[in-house]
């Protein structure tokens, strides 16, 4: 079976600030990043939508120890996002203080860009992340 | 079904780096659990190893085959477990099918794993490889990293101030190193004992919330069991401890478990199956080795399992209701935080801890009194395979 929606065409939106994700036609449930069936009712009838990229943040945390090849990042702010839509979206944070971070951050709304991880040896490539601002 | 029995136990030290191979740390653990099985090498029908990351720690793939070959286990069909950290309770777990199954008799399984030797860039990257690899690690996640946003998920789904729940998190810590600290086989045995709460939370911030002392740290070490049917084990020990209950289940990127976050439900559910099989529930429990990873962890995996209600498992802590004499004893051995985390051996070693507790052949002062049934819970990369087993005394 084919998938409606694979990485390699996922990446390339997200890499023009545009998020894709799937509709279900049997539960109408959405899923982002893409898979082979619905993440609700595994069903495998899927319509490929373009999310809004907008949502509030629901847990953060900032990173002061990094992966090797990403030392020179640090300090970074890592957020998982509630979409408008429903599902939930892992990306950075920016336009921020990430050294001075806090509990106020969650329920902030947030509207969606990107930021490209060039890979490294192992990555397979480089592959872009959601990359949040701050609404207003 | 046949009854499986675990025979004889061996641990190597959990340490930091080791001077001996991954080949050589599993032989040890090995060759010991089979001298206290009262058996040879050539007993054992199968090898069943768990190890997630040889081939980056030595350049070592399949380390199965050359670490049955190294102990003589000759020819013998060898097999290997990637879960993550759970990796060696998915090698004991399917041992014990094939025991159960009535396919094999006597089966070595365990895990070997030499983490603390890839040093902290390189551990922190690979232990990454266990988060979705195109979707979430692009934005530098990191295994602290997720504890750390769950530990602000959970502040905010429990309406706990974050303060507060950084303290009961400290508790967890102090509980970890005081037995730890008494454990001879474990990491910081003999460090640790005189944890402080403001020690915890004044240590170097690894990812906000999360201090160095709320974290596990990286480990090198190996650890093995050997599993027989209930008519061979009759033969070779009179202190067979049966495994009653076993459960597993998977789940996919972090994201996508959004509907139960904090909550890990892949661990509900595979408790749930050791629970069912053993026809026992959360209260029949003495002790319970889990995977404190972090100190989140700790209270995360206690609420799933049942012992504690949701948000409650802090308190918990703090009236010494998970301590040794309380309700629940959890991780007398330290746990990861404190006896260590070879990844790929610690839920063999959880199951050594557990059989030592139950034939109360550990130190006076960690001994759970009069531990009849014991569990373990192996959670592997961030809730993507969660192994849950029961314990019980054969005697």
């Amino acid at each position: 079976m084919e998938h409606t929606l694979i990485f390699k065409d996922y990446n390339e939106a997200l890499q023009q600030n545009r998020l894709l994700g799937l509709k279900c036609r049997s539960c109408n449930a959405i899923t982002v990043p893409p898979k082979m069936v619905c993440r609700q009712c595994t069903g495998s009838e899927l319509d490929v939508i373009e999310l809004k990229g907008s949502g509030k943040i629901r847990t953060f945390t900032t990173v002061n120890v990094a992966s090797e090849g990403l030392e020179d990042e640090v300090p970074y702010t890592i957020v998982m996002v509630e979409l408008d839509e429903g599902p939930w979206l892992m990306g950075n944070l920016e336009g921020i203080d990430s050294q001075d971070t806090s509990m106020e951050l969650i329920g902030k709304k947030v509207k969606m860009g990107n930021k490209l991880f060039s890979g490294d040896k192992y990555s397979a490539g480089e592959g872009a992340r959601p990359l949040f601002r701050l609404a207003d | 079904m046949k009854k499986v029995a675990v025979v004889g136990v061996a641990q190597t030290n959990f340490s930091g780096p080791q001077e001996k191979t991954g080949v050589e740390l599993f032989a040890e653990a090995g060759m010991e659990a089979i001298d206290a099985s009262n058996i040879t090498p050539k007993d054992i029908r199968a090898l069943f190893v768990g190890n997630a990351l040889s081939d980056f720690e030595e350049g070592q793939g399949m380390i199965q085959s050359y670490a049955a070959e190294n102990m003589g286990c000759l020819y013998v069909p060898a097999n290997r477990y990637e879960g993550a950290c759970a990796s060696a309770s998915m090698a004991v777990r399917d041992a014990f099918m094939w025991v159960a199954s009535g396919f094999y008799d006597i089966v070595l399984a365990g895990g070997v794993e030499r983490a603390a030797t890839m040093g902290t860039g390189l551990a922190t990257r690979t232990f990454a490889m266990f988060s979705d690899a195109r979707y979430e690690y692009p934005s530098g996640i990191t295994f602290p990293a997720v504890f750390a946003m769950l530990t602000h998920l959970y502040a905010d789904t429990y309406k706990i101030p974050l303060q507060k729940l950084r303290e009961q998190m400290a508790q967890v810590t102090i509980q970890s190193y005081r037995h730890g600290s008494i454990n001879p086989k474990g990491q910081f045995y003999g460090k640790n004992a005189d944890m402080s709460v403001e020690k915890v939370l004044g240590s170097f911030v690894v990812s906000t919330p999360l201090t160095l002392h709320d974290c596990c740290p990286f480990s090198d070490g190996a650890a093995a069991v050997v599993l027989a049917s209930e008519e061979a084990a009759k033969k070779l020990t009179d202190q067979p401890v049966f495994i009653t209950g076993i459960g597993q289940a998977s789940c996919g990127t972090l994201s996508n478990q959004s509907d139960y976050l904090p909550r890990i439900r892949a661990r509900e559910i595979s408790s749930q199956q050791a629970y069912d099989m053993a026809g026992l529930k959360p209260q029949d429990i003495d002790l319970c080795e889990l995977h404190d990873c972090f100190s989140i962890a700790s209270l995360i995996a206690t609420e799933s399992l049942g012992f504690f209600d949701y948000g409650k498992s802090g308190e918990a802590w703090e009236k010494g209701e998970a301590d040794i004499g309380g309700k629940i004893a959890i991780n007398p051995s330290g746990g990861l935080k404190s006896k260590g985390h070879p990844i790929g051996a610690t839920g063999a070693g959880q199951v050594y801890e557990v059989v030592n507790q139950l034939r109360e052949e550990v130190e006076v002062e960690r001994q759970v009194p009069d531990a009849r049934t014991g569990m373990t819970d192996t959670l592997g990369g961030d809730g993507g395979t969660l192994v849950n087993m029961i314990l019980e005394r054969g005697w």
